[in-house]
């Protein structure tokens, strides 16, 4: 079982009490009527599904209820950082290939 | 005195005597035995026959690793428990023990004859195999006859039967300090660590005892060391616990035999224990494993690893045998065959498979003891059957070939491959290894990330010298290797032929190797076989090792009880049940209940129990429901609707709030008002239902349905805090503050009236659709005036805890009246004669609401809501979508089938494409025919049209109608 | 429902009496106010919990910090309606929700030295006092439940499991404390 930091408790806490809740930083697009099918369906049904780092939305379901957004290594399952919702992706959590070849991990 | 217990010596204590049976001998032993050193002190070898090949098997090791001495624990009462390996049961007062994979006995057992076609059972066998041969018959038959007989032969224990009569207990455990293994690494460790008190140290070994070999070598030391760390309240000791899985962030799963189980008084008591610690850092010091080495028919019963040999003599007092030889490649087996020596026993000599050992300062301290040592030889083959009963040895030329070169006379042999660090757990938690030349081993190398786990000890590699042999791979036989039976893998019966068979074949990574042979695969994980498969694959292969790669360690180390896993969950506690603060009521009026969710709901209620079980069946069923649905339509019907999702959504922003969430206007609601409402997805289609209702100008009580109330709960708060944060609102989940109460039926109002107070229950003051707070029979209430079935009715929302005394008395009044409860399905016959849609039910994740006719709840100047821009697509908009309609049989009496496609022709061939489906149907009490809804492309447009159901052996016609069945203009809502 | 249904030596479950139970959601803001009219300063640090005087007796208060804007406020069940109207009249001028949940949920005490050690049977937290220091207040989970625990003293626990749920609690636990015996 993972350990997950809830950037609102401030605490690792155990992975059960969190649910998974989609990618993270995926704007509503709108007004309604000013929204293309196309970016539409991109909205709803158009997902990146990368080997290593990806932007997750997650929350703490059974402790402060809060959503918040984690960035997570799909191969290696270590979550990278966690942050609150509304807060940018934060520099260093950015996917090693785009860092400079001596300070990837 | 058991016929190979040495006089003295040893952890066992002789004034103990234990009574045990063996495949229904009586045998004996003393406390402190596992079954497998009392099964040698009575001079038993013969304990199993192996998986694929029914040879004779006996004990090879004295701990987690032995591979052939599984066996079958039965404890009585259904209590049983396959594959356990002897080495690791402790022995205890009437211990039931059996072997395995045999019929109808261990000495005579006809599935040997598959040794006798082994030729055609070699690697990659069942691939090959099941297939199956057309001489054969083809697959078919091949699947039907041959195949489930050859399975049969091929196995281990067999499962028990029974539910599993033994209780699981489970903890979740954190410390500072884990360290797994309790040898002289580990309690040296353990004792380190724990001098600071603020330092929690979880110990944990697989044995019974602490101590590991130093039981064997030093035991006074061992006890000395446990006892200092007993003392200390900071150190948990955790005896009889493997370590079985090493997961992410320092999480180890350890299972824990519970004492022994007969001695146990109270069987509800649990027998094991699943440890989930998460710890600090985890120190494996689990030691490492003696290697066999592969020679031919190197697996009859007598032969042994050297080390087990000095266990069990230096440990637990028994003598494995009185005429030993010994091959070995490793200075280890030397103290074997000195104490065995000392202990009364003849070592007839010691084979070398190194040349250069034979002038070594250990070798001559062997010859010196008049034990002959004969340097760069080894064995070519053994006799004997049920138990070894000589070795043919064979010269190494300096080729590598080996030649005849005499024999011995033996009853047992003992060998040494060397030492092999135990560093499954490392590798499961993906920590990189690194090949050590000079072991024959991997070794840790860098944990993985996130990990802080340190391995220390034989494990990591420090061994003392006489430990140390970098002797890997089969040894060399004369004549064709093809030929002889050299087992790597004792417990999947993988030779070191079927190993270059697979090669030649092809396959050449270890991980292709290991599923066409099998090699180290099930509960073995590669203990004792791995290195030795590693080494005759370099070898054909001409590649080194660390080239080949090796297999990943799976989780469990050694094999779990699936009780462990499933703990307390199962009975009772497999899952939450939900009962309603009315449930017993319901059950006392004979109720029959379904599940929703994880709640229990009364379907409907049987007034008498039925006398027998043909009117338990449908037809009480059909008659109960029509009679509930009767009393609803003309006097009254209480209904159960709290489990019925509520939501309290207060703040300024509420009504915005709620106005963007469903597609209804509810800016527009007036206080004391409700309205019916529709949540979608942002697809556009129907997800939840329920009535929105306004208790202030910022406070709002939302139902939803029963099994949507934590998804539409979840959702809700993913839009307030990440869509609309801005939003000055909040929600609050009342779902289990509030019972409800659904009367409904003409008399609705004439059995609340005068219980309620504070509100004036005039059609006028308080028409359908409203809302209000006041109390009824004394306590707080919210009371709507809604309507599910088309008649006058009432929700009473009551606290919880208050709610059974007042439906008592609401359905002692309904009776007076001539009504009474009724269940979800009247509920369900009730609203379909209105044409009310069930969430779920009529819609399938695919439907708008103008699909099913309630294009009218959506607020059409809205700006936006949840699903708006989803249902401007194409395809939502585009003609000749499913619509919701009504059906009635040409034949009025039928009642149709649920999920019943529907065709516009009679004579529909198979593959014609189908208009739409029956969602909902039933036999309408009111109406005296069945009714039923569905959903038909471009349905509204055919209402008056006669369509088709293909059946099994018939095709009904049916007709379309509107599907609201019963009061279309509303009249019976107003009482 | 409990009472000597958990019961040993070293732990012991009990049923809390009937209570009044509010959720309150408020900006930070509105702290002070509430606190005032609550008559017991709501904790500010997230997953505090704080309290005063002695449980379902006149005047008893307890309030628990669960999420970022959320707390809990329990008090004797006589006395719900009139801290509810006293902390609507304070809040007037904030925007806040305050919504009674009493029939919600049901309350236990946990209490014995072996109380966190029978908890861990389902719930996986660390309940070393450094890390669960009395005072904490948090939801987590009991096997298949969710629930909420409130550490008030080392070997004293307040708990509050929902309603319908709280039958598969105390049975979890009886079944689990059979592995304390
Ligand atoms: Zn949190």
């Amino acid at each position: 079982m993972l350990l997950i930091r809830c950037p609102w408790c401030g605490m690792d806490r155990p992975e059960i009490e969190f649910r998974h809740a989609g990618a993270a930083h995926i704007t509503r697009p709108g007004p309604p009527d000013r929204v293309s099918d196309e970016e539409w369906a991109a909205f709803l049904y158009l997902r990146d599904n990368p080997k290593g780092r990806v932007a997750e939305r997650w929350r703490h379901v059974h402790g402060c209820g809060r959503f918040f957004n984690a960035v997570r290594d799909t191969v290696t399952d270590v979550f990278v950082v966690t942050y609150r919702a509304g807060e940018p992706r934060p520099p260093e959590s950015a996917p090693p290939e785009t860092l400079p070849p001596e300070t990837r991990p | 005195m058991t016929a190979f217990r040495s006089p003295a010596g040893g952890r066992i204590d002789r004034s103990k005597p234990i009574r045990f049976t063996f495949d229904g001998r009586q045998m004996h032993g003393h406390a402190g035995d596992t079954l497998a050193s009392a099964l040698l002190a009575n001079g038993v070898h013969l304990v199993g026959r192996s998986f694929k090949y029914h040879r004779p098997r006996g004990i090879v090791s004295a701990g987690a690793e032995e591979p052939n001495a599984l066996v079958t624990i039965d404890r009585g009462g259904g209590r049983e428990t396959p594959n356990l390996r002897a080495t690791q049961v402790e022995l205890h007062e009437g211990l039931v023990a059996r072997s395995q994979n045999r019929f109808p006995g261990l000495r005579f057992d006809i599935g040997g004859i598959n040794n006798a076609f082994s030729r055609f059972l070699g690697a990659g066998f069942y691939y090959k195999t099941f297939m199956g041969p057309r001489a054969l018959g083809g697959t078919k038959l091949w699947a039907r006859l041959f195949e489930p007989a050859i399975r049969r032969a091929a196995g281990l224990g067999r499962a028990p039967a029974g539910p599993d009569p033994d209780c699981y207990a489970n903890r979740f455990a954190h410390c500072e300090v884990l360290v797994i293994g309790g040898g002289e690494a580990g309690l040296a460790e353990a004792l380190r660590r724990s001098e600071d008190p603020a330092c929690r140290v979880i110990l944990c070994d697989e044995q019974a005892e602490f101590g590991g070999w130093m039981l064997v070598e030093a035991p006074e030391r061992a006890d000395e060391m446990v006892e200092a760390l007993s003392a200390r309240p900071n150190v948990t000791l955790l005896p009889r616990s493997q370590a079985f899985g090493a997961y992410a962030q320092n999480f180890v799963a350890i299972a824990q035999q519970l004492a022994d189980p007969l001695a146990l008084s109270d069987p509800e008591l649990p027998r094991e224990r699943l440890w989930q610690v998460r710890a600090g850092e985890v120190v494996l010091a689990s030691g490492a494993i003696e290697r066999p080495l592969v020679f031919p028919d190197n697996d009859r019963p007598g032969i042994l690893l050297a080390g087990a040999a000095e266990t069990y003599l230096r440990r637990y007092g028994v003598l494995p045998g009185r005429k030993i030889a010994i091959l070995t490649a490793c200075d280890t087996a030397y103290g074997a065959a000195f104490a065995l020596q000392d202990a009364g026993a003849e070592i007839v000599a010691i084979a070398e498979t190194r040349t250069a050992q034979g002038a070594s300062e250990i070798a001559a301290r062997a010859v010196a003891r008049g034990i002959p040592v004969l340097p760069g030889m080894t064995i070519v083959g053994t006799t004997g059957h049920l138990r070894v009963s000589g070795v043919q040895l064979g010269r190494i030329r300096p080729d590598g070939a080996a030649e005849p070169s005499g024999g011995f006379t033996a009853d047992t042999v003992l060998m040494s491959g060397g030492w092999t660090p135990s560093i499954h757990l490392f590798s499961q938690t993906k920590g990189k290894l690194r090949w050590e030349e000079g072991l024959g081993a991997y070794l840790p190398a860098t944990p993985a990330p996130g990990q802080t786990i340190r391995v220390i000890g034989a494990a990591a590699g420090e061994m003392p010298p006489e430990m140390r042999s970098p002797a890997i791979g089969a040894l060399p036989a004369p004549g064709s290797p093809d030929k002889v039976k050299a087992f790597v893998d004792f417990q999947n019966d993988v030779t070191a032929r079927d190993l270059r068979l697979a090669t030649r074949e092809g396959f050449r990574a270890i991980e292709h190797v290991k599923r066409y042979t099998t090699t180290g695969m099930a509960t073995d994980q590669g203990k004792t076989s791995n290195l030795n498969a590693l080494g005759i694959i370099a070898a054909e292969t001409g590649r080194s090792v660390p080239e080949i790669g090796l297999t990943t360690f799976r989780a469990p180390y050694t094999p779990v009880t699936f009780g462990l896993f499933a703990g307390q969950a199962r009975g009772d506690l497999f899952d939450p049940v939900r009962r309603t603060p009315m449930h017993d009521w319901a059950e006392r009026n004979g109720a029959v209940f379904e599940d929703v969710g994880a709640w229990k709901r009364a379907h409907y209620f049987l007034p008498r129990r039925p006398v027998d079980a043909a009117a338990s069946g449908h037809a009480a069923m059909h008659e109960a429901v029509q009679a509930e649905c009767r009393k609803v339509r003309e006097a009254v019907g209480l209904f159960d609707a709290s489990t019925l999702g509520k939501i309290e959504v207060v703040g300024p922003d509420a009504a915005e709030f709620l106005e963007r969430a469903y597609v209804n206007p509810v800016r527009s609601l007036a206080v004391g008002r409700c309205r019916y409402a529709l949540l979608l997805n942002e697809a556009g289609f129907i997800i939840d239902d329920g009535i929105i209702a306004r208790l202030a100008e910022d406070r709002f009580h939302v139902t939803t349905t029963t099994s949507g109330a934590a998804r539409v709960f979840g959702m809700f708060e993913d839009y307030l805090q990440t869509e609309w944060p801005d939003l000055k609102v909040w929600q609050t989940s009342v779902t289990e503050h509030w019972a409800v109460m659904a009367v409904q039926g003409p008399r609705a109002r004439d059995i609340i009236a005068d219980l309620v107070e504070g509100i004036d229950l005039s059609n006028a003051a308080f028409p359908h659709m409203a809302v209000r707070e006041g109390r009824i029979a004394g306590m707080p209430c919210r009371l709507f005036r809604v309507s599910f079935t088309g008649e006058l009715g009432y929700e009473i929302n009551v606290p919880a805890g208050l709610a059974l005394p007042l439906w008592e008395r609401l359905a002692e009044r309904a009776a007076e009246f001539g009504g009474g409860p009724y269940g979800t399905e009247a509920m369900h016959v009730l609203r379909a004669e209105k044409g009310h849609i069930i969430v779920g039910q009529d819609t399938d994740g695919t439907m708008t609401p103008d699909d099913m006719g309630l294009g009218w709840a959506i607020g059409k100047k809205k700006p936006d809501f949840i699903g708006k821009r989803g249902l401007m697509r194409p395809d939502l908009v585009a003609p000749g979508r499913k619509q919701l309609v009504g059906l009635v049989a040409e034949d009025r009496s039928r009642v149709l089938e649920e999920g019943a496609q529907i065709v516009p022709d009679s004579l529909a061939p198979a593959g014609t494409h189908a208009l739409g489906h029956v969602t909902s149907a039933y036999f309408s009490a009111a109406l005296g025919h069945g009714i039923a809804l569905a959903v038909v492309e471009d349905g509204r447009n055919r209402v008056g049209q006669v369509l088709h159901i293909p059946m099994e052996r018939e095709t009904i016609a049916v007709r379309v109608v509107e599907p609201v069945f019963l009061d279309p203009e509303g009249t019976r809502l107003h009482g | 429902m409990v009472d000597g249904f958990v019961d040993t030596p070293r732990f012991r479950l009990i049923e809390a009496p009937p209570l009044a139970r509010f959720v309150l959601r408020a900006p930070d803001a509105a702290l002070k106010a509430a606190g005032k009219a609550y008559g017991l300063a709501l904790p500010e640090g997230l997953n505090q919990g704080a309290s005063h005087g002695e449980r379902g007796k006149p005047g008893a208060r307890v309030a628990l910090h669960l999420g970022p804007d959320e707390w809990w406020l329990i008090v004797p069940e006589a006395e719900g309606p009139e801290v509810a109207a006293a902390l609507e009249a304070a809040l007037a001028s904030h925007p806040h929700s305050l919504v009674e949940v009493s029939h919600r949920q049901v309350g236990f005490v946990l209490e014995g030295e072996g109380a966190a050690a029978l908890l861990n049977a389902g719930c996986p937290l660390d309940f070393s006092e450094q890390a669960f220091p009395p005072g904490m207040a948090t939801r987590s989970l009991f096997h298949r439940v969710g629930l909420m625990i409130w550490r008030m003293a080392p070997g004293l626990f307040r708990l509050e499991i929902d309603r319908t749920l709280a039958p598969y609690f105390v049975t979890a636990l009886a079944e689990a404390a059979k592995d304390h015996s």
